[in-house]
């Protein structure tokens, strides 16, 4: 063998644990699922293998899952904005601090050593009838009443920033990190005001950071279950709700597989939108 | 052949007298001769059955079953069981659906409609009753209908009962009011924002039946029990989806009035909660058993059902989670706790009780519980 030969191999040799990897844990689940939403599912519970097309029929063409579908969008879409406003703050706060940045970035990271469902359920005990802010709010007068603020649209929202937040000022400060400041300080040499420097300099740069940022946030809103569930009223589901429900409660697993294709298909659609114009390796960034 | 009751049934025959203490005394020499000279993986080598897995609803049920069944369990026979929990019977169900067989053993289930569903899915198995012995203590009614579904045989034992009653917050609401409204109470104006409900299925049918003045195991004014559900949708704070939530949202007052589980709705007013519990009439009863599943080591399985339907091991269990144990009381003394818990029947003939009926509940299950899962989401 040639060492050109030898080179070329050398690539596709160290890739090879981490292509298996993807192609058993991803692509082979992936392709069972595509077989079951093919499948139905009898009056007992029991799937009949075949190939049929009655759950994308009814996935595709009930108004139920599409309006479920796009109330899901809504609020992911919500949610990610409220994580840019509110994370790009803290983002820029922690990338221009001088000598306590890496105890911020440890406090960024602090959430994530409880448990996702914890911290979720952690609003009861502050929100909630008897929590800490009726509590307080009743103690110096102010309502006589505990006011009803949990279970609803607003709270899951809510739960998703509180969720999602960090991903978006991990983002967001990578961004700024790689952002030159001599670009910063050339601006103001020029004349801009800091707002100005702001606005033209600092802002663009860091949009791929904040874009990347977003994306994750928007993906991993539109895929959660937990939160609706825990901070939701009786009609605030999302699309991994029916998801659930599909697969758990119903054991329709063939009905349950085509949802979670659509949903997987109208996220994957927004990946490669963002791909085809900021591509991948910004958000690689971000992740690292 | 199962070695791990070999002990007792040599015992056994030497006390009915089938051998003499000589031949008894050899065979029990044999046993420890072959039992010395095997290595430690003799057991692999023979497939003997190691590990039995037990799932069942956690706290403190899997405390008292581990503490009074699983360790006397192991200490006898060396078999070790493997204890998980789930969150809720169809979850479970579908953990078993993508198992293989013997993966999952013994369950925990709630409802003969859960144990028809099994039996829809080709889980069920068959105990051989002779090596439960203690399975005589438990009251018949509830052996029967698990019986019915599987054409005289068994793949469970029943373990306890309970009902799904309406609790309520009595600083809000009075024993009088509660006895007036009944279930309708959960679809009244007057409360709305401090309702709950359970999100199940066959729950909001049952009471929704009942808030209509249906049969709840044969309306037949399906609409009139669906708009009965939207109503008390629009009026609820929020439903439940677990016991812990259902005491969470009573004892914080986020909610006055629910429907709830008897035993759950107990362990509040341990605690010193003020919440009253009424069975309606024509209120929501069910049974617990212990499920064997297809593919289970069946012997080792069953000596486990034995001691865990042994009458120390029952009430331990029942006075942990506040359901009455299967066992008779005509035949088992309960002691002084479990006659006080709401759903006891002391006449041991549950004729007080209503259950669901596995045929009616199943036969509509595809539909209706997606239905519910559209009216639940504001359809």
């Amino acid at each position: 063998m040639t060492v050109e030969a030898r080179e070329a191999r050398q690539p596709w040799i160290l890739l090879t644990p981490a292509v298996s990897a993807v192609l058993l844990l991803l692509f082979v689940p992936l392709a069972f699922i595509a077989v079951y939403s093919f499948w139905l599912r009898t009056a007992t519970g029991a799937d009949q293998v075949g190939f049929y097309l009655d759950n994308w029929r009814e996935a595709l063409g009930d108004a139920f899952y599409r309006d479920i579908l796009l109330n899901t969008l809504k609020i992911a879409a919500i949610t990610t904005v409220f994580c840019a406003l509110m994370g790009y703050p803290a983002a820029y706060f922690i990338a221009r601090s001088r000598g306590n940045k890496a105890i911020l970035l440890l406090l960024l990271m602090l959430p994530f050593w409880i448990s996702y469902i914890i911290r979720t359920m952690s609003w009861i005990n502050i929100l909630g009838v008897s929590g800490a802010v009726n509590s307080a709010l009743m103690a110096l007068g102010v309502i006589t009443e505990p006011i009803q603020m949990l279970y609803n649209e607003a709270t899951v929202i809510l739960g998703l920033i509180h969720f999602l937040l960090p991903f978006m000022v991990l983002n967001v400060y990578v961004s700024l990190e790689g952002i030159d400041e001599t670009l910063e300080d050339a601006a103001c040499s020029l004349g801009a005001t800091r707002w100005q420097t702001f606005l033209e300099v600092t802002l663009p740069l860091s949009l791929p950071g904040l874009a990347a940022g977003g994306l994750l946030c928007f993906v991993l809103a539109a895929g959660t279950y937990i939160t609706p569930l825990v901070l939701g009223g009786p009609t605030d589901a999302m699309f991994a709700n029916l998801v659930f429900e599909a697969i758990i409660t119903q054991l329709n697993w063939p009905l349950g597989s085509a949802l979670s294709l659509m949903l997987l298909a109208v996220l994957g659609a927004l990946v490669l939108l963002y791909n085809r114009y900021l591509g991948m390796a910004q958000l690689m960034k971000g992740l690292g | 052949m199962d070695n791990t009751t070999r002990y007792e049934r040599l015992r056994e025959r030497y006390l009915n007298g089938d051998l003499d203490r000589r031949r008894f005394l050899g065979l029990i020499g044999a046993a420890g001769l072959a039992y010395g000279v095997q290595t430690p993986f003799a057991r692999h080598a023979l497939g003997a059955v190691e590990e039995v897995r037990f799932d069942g609803w956690g706290g403190v049920v899997s405390e008292a079953f581990r503490k009074y069944a699983f360790d006397p369990y192991t200490a006898k026979t060396g078999i070790k069981v493997v204890d998980g929990t789930f969150g809720g019977g169809d979850e479970y169900l579908s953990r078993v659906k993508a198992s293989q067989p013997g993966e999952y053993n013994i369950a925990h289930l709630s409802g003969v409609f859960d144990y028809a569903r099994y039996h829809g899915l080709g889980l069920t198995s068959v105990l051989n009753e002779g090596n439960i012995p203690n399975l005589q203590y438990v009251i018949p009614k509830l052996v029967d209908v698990f019986r019915k579904v599987t054409d005289g045989t068994l793949s469970c034992v029943p373990y306890d009962y309970g009902t799904t009653g309406l609790a309520y917050n009595r600083k809000h609401i009075s024993d009088d009011e509660m006895k007036e409204k009944g279930a309708k109470i959960l679809i009244d104006d007057a409360y709305k924002g401090k309702i709950s409900g359970w999100a199940d299925w066959r729950t909001r049918i049952w009471f929704g039946s009942l808030q209509t003045d249906q049969d709840p195991n044969g309306a037949t004014d399906m609409d009139a029990v669906w708009d009965a559900i939207r109503k008390h949708r629009d009026l609820s704070l929020k439903y439940w989806s677990s016991g812990a939530e259902l005491m969470s949202l009573l004892a914080e007052e986020e909610v006055y009035v629910t429907e709830g589980w008897s035993g759950r709705i107990y362990a509040l007013q341990e605690q010193g909660h003020d919440i009253g519990y009424m069975d309606p009439p024509n209120g929501y009863g069910w049974q617990e058993c212990l499920f064997v599943i297809k593919g289970s080591p069946m012997e080792a399985c069953e000596e486990l059902l034995n001691f865990m339907l042994a009458p120390e091991t029952s009430i331990a269990v029942a006075e942990g989670q506040n359901y009455p144990p299967a066992l008779d009381p005509r035949k088992v003394d309960l002691g002084s706790k479990i006659p006080t818990l709401p759903a006891f029947d002391p006449s041991g003939t549950l004729e007080g009780l209503t259950f669901a009926n596995p045929a009616y509940w199943n036969g509509h299950e595809q539909e209706w519980s997606k239905t519910f899962g559209r009216i639940q989401k504001g359809y």
